[in-house]
C-alpha cells in the first residue's frame, strides 16, 4: 500500500462518495419512481402504487421487445463466444505475419462511434446486400450486435490466454493428449471464467445498446430500448417505462457481479 | 494400450541403441544461435544431467527432445527411431516441468491419471495406477487435494507422479529442485535417485547448479554458449576438465595460464587445478617427495567449518586457492600474512584446452 497523508485520504474519500452519488442517485430514482402513484413523478413521491408494475406486466410491446433484445443478445453472444475465441487463439498461440494488425482491427470496432458502425452496417445490408436479398430484421440486429460483442470476447479470452501461458498445454501435449484433447480437457476448462465472463459482459452490451440497433433494425423489430425510447415520451407509456427500467437496473446487477467474480477467479477452477 | 505394447517390444527388441541420439541438432531463434551442433548419446537407464549457466541451451536442447522445438538442424532419435517431426503426444517421452505445470482444475488424482484418460485406459485401472505412482512418490492420501492446496516440494512429486505414469521411455526434468529449498532438495536428490533406480528408465535433467548435477547423475554435459564442452562420467569431468570453462563451472579451479604456469608447472600452456588438490605448509617446511612447490603470502584464511579456504599470493604471480580439511588440525594455524609453501602433485594438473573447441570452418550453410 501507498501511504497517504490524512487530508488526501479524506479527499479521495469524498470524491469517491460523490462519484457513487452521482451514478446511484438517478438510478435510485428510477426504481423510487416506478412505486409512485403520480404519473408526472413529482418530487416526494405522492403515494405508493404497484399500478406500473401491473400495467407493465401485461403490456404486450413491452414484453415481446423483452423477448426480441433477449433472442438478439444470446445469438450475438454465441456468435460472439465462437469468433472471438478463435480470433483470440490466432492472435496469442500462433505466429504470424499481421498478427498486430489482427489483433487491431478485431479490437476497433468497440472504439468506433456506435453510430458510425450503425451507418456502416446500414449501408452494407440495404445498398450492398439488398439487391441479394438481404432485409433489415432481427438477423442484420444480431450481426450488428456481434460486431462489438466479439471484441469483448476476443478481449477477455486473449488476456486470460496470454497469462496462462502455453505450459498447460505443454504438459497436456507432453502426457499423450492430442490437441483436441488437450483444447478439450485443458484449455476450456482454464478459459471457463473468461469465456463466462466475456459472454455475460457481450450479453449486457447488446442487450441495452440502441445506436447501431437503430441502424440494423428496420421497421419492424423492436428491441427492449427501442421500445423504451419510443415509449418515454408518451405520458400514458412513462409509468411503465419506469418499471421497465427499474426491472432492467436490478436485473443488471446479476451479470456484471457474476462475471466481475468469475473474470477475477485466476484459473477458473472453483466450478 | 495396443500402441503402448508396440513401443515396448522395440524398447527389448534392441537393448544397444542409444536411448537418445542428437545428431548435429541445431537451433537458432532468429538470429540468435541457442544450440549449435549438437552431437550427444544418452543410454537406456541412465542418468543423465545438462549442466550449464543459463542461456547456455541445456533447455532447448531438452525441450528438442520432449518435442516442443523444432531443431533448426540434424536429427534427434528416440530409441532409434527418427522422431524430429514428431509431436510432443506421439514420443515417448515425459517431462517434469520446471513450473511442474499441474493442471489447477483438476484434483491431484486426475492430474496424475491424466496421461491415461486420454489414453483411454478404464476408470478403474487409473485408479490402480495413479495410486501406485502416488504412492511411489509418498503421496498417498492427497489425490482429492487441489494442487494449489499442496506445498512446492509435494507439487513436484504430483508432477513426478504425473509424468512416471504413463510409463515413459524418458523422463525429462527441467530443473527439478530449483525451486525446492535446501533441505528439501538434498532429500529429493536422494529420491530421485531411488525413483530412477525402481523404474529403470533413463532420466535427463537439467540443471545449472554443479552440485546437483554431480551428486544425481551417472553421466553429464557442460553445456556452454550453444555447444557442449565436455561429456563423460561426472568423477570423470570433475577429475579431468579439459576446457577452461568446464574447470572454473564444474567446481573451481586455479586456472594458471601465462608466466604462472610456465613458472609453477615448468611449461607453458593453460593448466587447472583443484583447490583440494594443493597442500599449504608453513615457510620452510620441506614439501614431501616427488611434490612440486611454490612459495608465496597468506591473502586470506576463510573458515567454513569442515573446511579452511585460503588464498595464497605465488611469488610466480598467480593467486591459488587452496582448501583443507579440518580432519584433526583444527583450523589451520596459517594467518593473513605469513609466508607459506603450497606444494601439489605433478599430476593433478590437468592441461586445459585454451578456449572451447573451436567450431569446423562453417560451410556454405
Amino acid at each position: 500500500m501507498i501511504r497517504r497523508s490524512p487530508g488526501l485520504r479524506r479527499a479521495l474519500l469524498a470524491w469517491t462518495v460523490a462519484g457513487l452519488v452521482l451514478l446511484y442517485v438517478p438510478l435510485a430514482l428510477v426504481v423510487l419512481n416506478s412505486f409512485n402513484a403520480s404519473r408526472t413523478f413529482g418530487f416526494p413521491p405522492s403515494g405508493f402504487t404497484l399500478r406500473w408494475w401491473i400495467a407493465a406486466a401485461g403490456s404486450s410491446g413491452a414484453l415481446q421487445a423483452l423477448g426480441t433484445s433477449v433472442l438478439a443478445g444470446l445469438c450475438a453472444t454465441a456468435i460472439a463466444l465462437v469468433l472471438g475465441t478463435m480470433a483470440a487463439f490466432a492472435v496469442q498461440r500462433f505466429r504470424f505475419f499481421g498478427r498486430r494488425a489482427v489483433s487491431f482491427l478485431v479490437v476497433l470496432p468497440i472504439t468506433l462511434p456506435g453510430i458510425v458502425t450503425g451507418i456502416a452496417l446500414n449501408a452494407t445490408f440495404t445498398s450492398l446486400l439488398g439487391p441479394v436479398g438481404v432485409t433489415l430484421g432481427l438477423g442484420t440486429v444480431i450481426v450488428g450486435h456481434a460486431t462489438f460483442c466479439i471484441v469483448i470476447v476476443f478481449n477477455n479470452v486473449a488476456a486470460r490466454l496470454r497469462r496462462l501461458g502455453t505450459s498447460f498445454e505443454e504438459a497436456s501435449a507432453d502426457l499423450g493428449a492430442n490437441p483436441w484433447q488437450t483444447f478439450r480437457l485443458v484449455t476450456v476448462p482454464l478459459l471457463r471464467g473468461a469465456l463466462v465472463a466475456g459472454a455475460l459482459l457481450a450479453f449486457a452490451l447488446s442487450f441495452d445498446e440502441i445506436v447501431v440497433t437503430t441502424f440494423t433494425a428496420g421497421p419492424t423489430v423492436q428491441t427492449l430500448p427501442i421500445w423504451i425510447f419510443g415509449n418515454l415520451f408518451r405520458p400514458n407509456q412513462a409509468p411503465v417505462v419506469n418499471v421497465v427500467a427499474a426491472v432492467l437496473t436490478l436485473v443488471a446487477i446479476v451479470p456484471v457481479s457474476l462475471a466481475q467474480r468469475l473474470g477475477g477467479d485466476v484459473a477458473g477452477s472453483r466450478t | 494400450m495396443a500402441q503402448v505394447a508396440a513401443r515396448r517390444d522395440v524398447r527389448d527388441a534392441d537393448p544397444a541403441t542409444p536411448g537418445i541420439a542428437l545428431e548435429g541438432v541445431r537451433k537458432t531463434f532468429g538470429s540468435v544461435v541457442a544450440v549449435d551442433r549438437v552431437d550427444l548419446e544418452i543410454a537406456d537407464g541412465e542418468l543423465f544431467a545438462m549442466l550449464g549457466p543459463s542461456g547456455s541451451g541445456k533447455t532447448t536442447v531438452l525441450r528438442m527432445i520432449a518435442g516442443f522445438e523444432q531443431p533448426t538442424e540434424g536429427r534427434i532419435r528416440l530409441a532409434g527411431i527418427d522422431s524430429t517431426d514428431l509431436p510432443p503426444h506421439r514420443r515417448d517421452v515425459n517431462t517434469v516441468f520446471q513450473d511442474y505445470a499441474l493442471f489447477p482444475h483438476l484434483s491431484v488424482q486426475q492430474n496424475v491419471e491424466y496421461g491415461l484418460t486420454v489414453r483411454g485406459i478404464g476408470r478403474a485401472e487409473r485408479i490402480r495406477r495413479a495410486g501406485e505412482a502416488l504412492d511411489m512418490v509418498r503421496l498417498a492420501g492427497v489425490g482429492a487435494r487441489r494442487p494449489d492446496e499442496l506445498s512446492g516440494g509435494q507439487r513436484q512429486r504430483v508432477a513426478l507422479a504425473r509424468a512416471l505414469v504413463v510409463r515413459p521411455r524418458v523422463l525429462l526434468l527441467d530443473e527439478p529442485l530449483g525451486a525446492l529449498d535446501l533441505k528439501l532438495r538434498e532429500q529429493m536428490q536422494v529420491e530421485l535417485k531411488a525413483i530412477q533406480r525402481e523404474v529403470g528408465i533413463t532420466f535427463v535433467f537439467v540443471t545449472h547448479d554443479q552440485d546437483e548435477a554431480l551428486t544425481l547423475c551417472d553421466r553429464l554435459a557442460v553445456f556452454n554458449a550453444g555447444r557442449i564442452e565436455q561429456v563423460g562420467a561426472a568423477a570423470d569431468v570433475y577429475e579431468r576438465p579439459q576446457t577452461r570453462f568446464v574447470a572454473g563451472f564444474v567446481g573451481t579451479s586455479n586456472v594458471l595460464d601465462g608466466a604462472a604456469a610456465a613458472a609453477l608447472v615448468g611449461r607453458p600452456g593453460v593448466f587447472g587445478i583443484r583447490p583440494e588438490k594443493l597442500e599449504v605448509l608453513p615457510a620452510g617446511t620441506a614439501a614431501g617427495g616427488g611434490l612440486r612447490s611454490t612459495e608465496g603470502t597468506v591473502a586470506e584464511v576463510v573458515y567454513a567449518g569442515s573446511t579452511t579456504r585460503l588464498i595464497v599470493d605465488t611469488d610466480a604471480g598467480a593467486a591459488l586457492s587452496v582448501v583443507q580439511l579440518n580432519a584433526d588440525t583444527g583450523p589451520a594455524a596459517l594467518r593473513r600474512g605469513d609466508r607459506a609453501v603450497v606444494a601439489w602433485h605433478p599430476e593433478s594438473v590437468r592441461t586445459l584446452e585454451s578456449a572451447s573447441p573451436t567450431p569446423p570452418p562453417e560451410g556454405s550453410a
